[in-house]
């Protein structure tokens, strides 16, 4: 049998902890990766003084399934079935920041009903990423109730994606030019019941935690960080707009036409744990807001492109015509080539700053696809939030950050 | 497009006389290895941007210098995008860490070291990030070969041991 070698967590980690860790006064602990609170498979080295965390070294890259390398393999429609499964909670925003960098590679344009449609679906999977992240915050502080209102708000939301897609999280519903399908015919009365009912129910979820004092014991105050260090730290999304800053990639650099609807970006100045959290419940709203807006006016019309060089006809023209046959084929066997050239396209998820950088050589499959991904930027700075809290405040903040390891390891 | 970037870019050329190219109204410049530091203090300082992203893109066999580290700036007030592209040659590649403008560049140099095996020199951490601590070769990189692995049980575990993709070191 072969040997494995076991790899020495003092060795590997002591330029990391302090002198103090060496000589025993300061313990080093091993939490994770299969903790209930670090959302997943993260790994987290503590060094502990008594109960004060002095430094904490995250450990990441075991869900780590190389999806990157595996898209260089596939052609451009089958690579993009991968990306669901980064950023599990955000199937739709993946897909996305795919479909709009190779449109903008490709030079395809997106018909009006198509944009409407995307920007609800963006949406609601804003709102299920929020809705899962209240929950799991809810049970990290050890609020067990708020977790069961979220899910089953969650759920109505899932029901809407498989009534779509097929499918309740990995969608690939989104695609280049457009939408794999029309929406059903009982699409928009399942989502007007949602929206009609959402702000009653965020209101619920608000009463259980927004002034109740154990709440905000465990969360004011906690896990500071200054809008100078999210700038140097390369961190976006609700933790920045938690430290007073109303940067939103929606507002900043309008796609699929969110310049169209009215919405507020909401911010907080503390940049504590609770203002993370009074971000993402208001965001909530918003969306609700951006949704009540976008379903009173979808257009009529085709949601895909009409682009044969890029897009498969439809079945009816399959039946009749030569020339869509030839196409059908071509396009599903050897895939579309797309022009040569290198873009970084990005949208706003629920965590952050979504984007991607997409390289072509001019072949039906992608030269290089690089996601950045905002778990992985902003778990960077889980060593100066939590310096000086409590070990138990160390789950409050993996909790605000909003992590999602999938997306974090790719 | 806009002015406020092309001026950006204007000053930047001036100073250290970089290849500016344009690719789907996005702007990039090609910079040279030694020059990554006093470019991005100079973005950073006089043009407020910051680092959204690194990664890189190995043209293996087709060209050389075979990689390229792609830099992703953001100057958010206005929203200026700027990317920074930097070849490097494919023997022992190695380029200065900007750790030291963006402390966010940690973990981001640590996955193109992980990945494509470039050395940032004066990193403060440079290990492997996202694959385990003992792996052998550099995923990301087109001689690494992609898949096939082979299951291992006990009766076979030495034999598909010996012929596993070892990857380039």
């Amino acid at each position: 049998m072969t040997e494995f070698r076991s790899v020495d967590l003092v060795k590997e980690f002591r330029h990391l902890v302090s002198e103090r860790a060496l000589t025993g006064e300061t313990m080093v602990l091993n939490m994770g990766p299969q903790h209930p609170s670090t959302h997943g498979v993260l790994r987290l080295i503590l060094e502990l003084d008594g109960e004060i965390v002095v430094n904490a070294i995250p450990d990441i890259g075991f869900l780590h399934t190389g999806v990157e390398k595996n898209m260089e393999a596939k052609t451009y429609q089958k690579a993009e079935v991968m990306t669901d499964r980064l950023d599990y909670l955000n199937p739709m925003g993946n897909n996305l920041v795919y479909s709009l960098a190779v449109e903008k590679l490709c030079d395809l344009d997106v018909p009006p009903r198509a944009q409407v449609l995307r920007v609800i679906l963006a949406e609601l999977t804003r709102l299920n990423s929020h809705l899962l992240w209240l929950g799991t915050t809810g049970l990290d502080v050890g609020a067990m109730s708020v977790f069961l209102y979220c899910m089953r708000e969650r759920e109505m939301l899932l029901d809407i994606f498989e009534m779509c897609s097929g499918a309740r999280m990995m969608t690939t519903y989104i695609r280049p030019g457009g939408l794999w399908r029309d929406v059903p015919v009982e699409f928009e009365d399942a989502v007007n019941r949602f929206i009609r009912l959402m702000p009653r129910q965020i209101d619920e979820y608000e009463a259980l935690l927004t002034n109740n004092p154990l709440f905000l014991e465990r969360t004011k105050g906690i896990g500071k960080i200054t809008n100078e260090q999210c700038h140097e730290y390369n961190i976006t999304g609700p933790i920045l707009r938690a430290t007073g800053e109303a940067y939103d990639l929606r507002k900043a650099q309008p796609y699929c036409g969110y310049e169209q609807f009215e919405f507020d970006i909401p911010t907080r100045n503390e940049g504590d744990v609770y203002a993370r959290y009074r971000v993402r419940i208001e965001e909530m709203r918003q969306s609700v807001r951006i949704l009540e807006q976008a379903m009173r006016n979808i257009p009529y019309g085709p949601v895909r492109s009409n682009n044969r060089k890029f897009i498969p006809p439809p079945r009816s023209e399959i039946g009749v015509s030569m020339e869509a046959l030839i196409h059908h084929f071509k396009i599903w066997t050897e895939g579309f080539p797309v022009p040569k050239g290198a873009v970084y396209v990005s949208v706003e998820s629920p965590r952050g700053e979504l984007g991607v950088y997409m390289e072509s050589d001019g072949g039906s499959k992608p030269y290089r696809v690089h996601y950045r991904t905002p778990t992985f930027a902003n778990l960077q700075i889980l060593p100066i939030l939590t310096r000086g809290h409590f070990v138990a405040d160390v789950v409050a903040i993996i909790a605000s950050i909003d992590i999602v390891l999938g997306d974090a390891d790719r | 497009m806009n002015d406020a970037l092309f001026a950006v870019v204007n000053h930047i050329q001036q100073q250290f006389l970089t290849k500016l190219e344009i690719n789907r109204e996005q702007l990039s410049l090609v910079v040279s290895a030694e020059k990554i530091i006093p470019i991005t203090k100079a973005l950073k300082e006089t043009h407020g941007f910051y680092l959204r992203d690194i990664t890189a893109v190995d043209y293996f066999p087709q060209m050389e210098p075979r990689f390229h580290v792609v830099y992703q700036l953001c100057a958010m007030r206005e929203n200026l995008r700027l990317s920074l592209r930097v070849p490097i040659p494919g023997k022992e590649p190695h380029l200065a860490s900007i750790t030291g403008v963006f402390p966010g560049a940690n973990w981001y140099e640590r996955e193109v070291w992980d990945m494509f095996g470039i050395r940032f020199d004066g990193h403060p951490d440079l290990r492997r990030i996202l694959m385990p601590a003992d792996w052998q070769g550099h995923p990301l990189r087109k001689d690494y070969p992609l898949g096939y692995e082979e299951v291992q049980f006990t009766f076979n575990f030495d034999e598909i041991a010996r012929r596993k993709p070892k990857g380039q070191m």
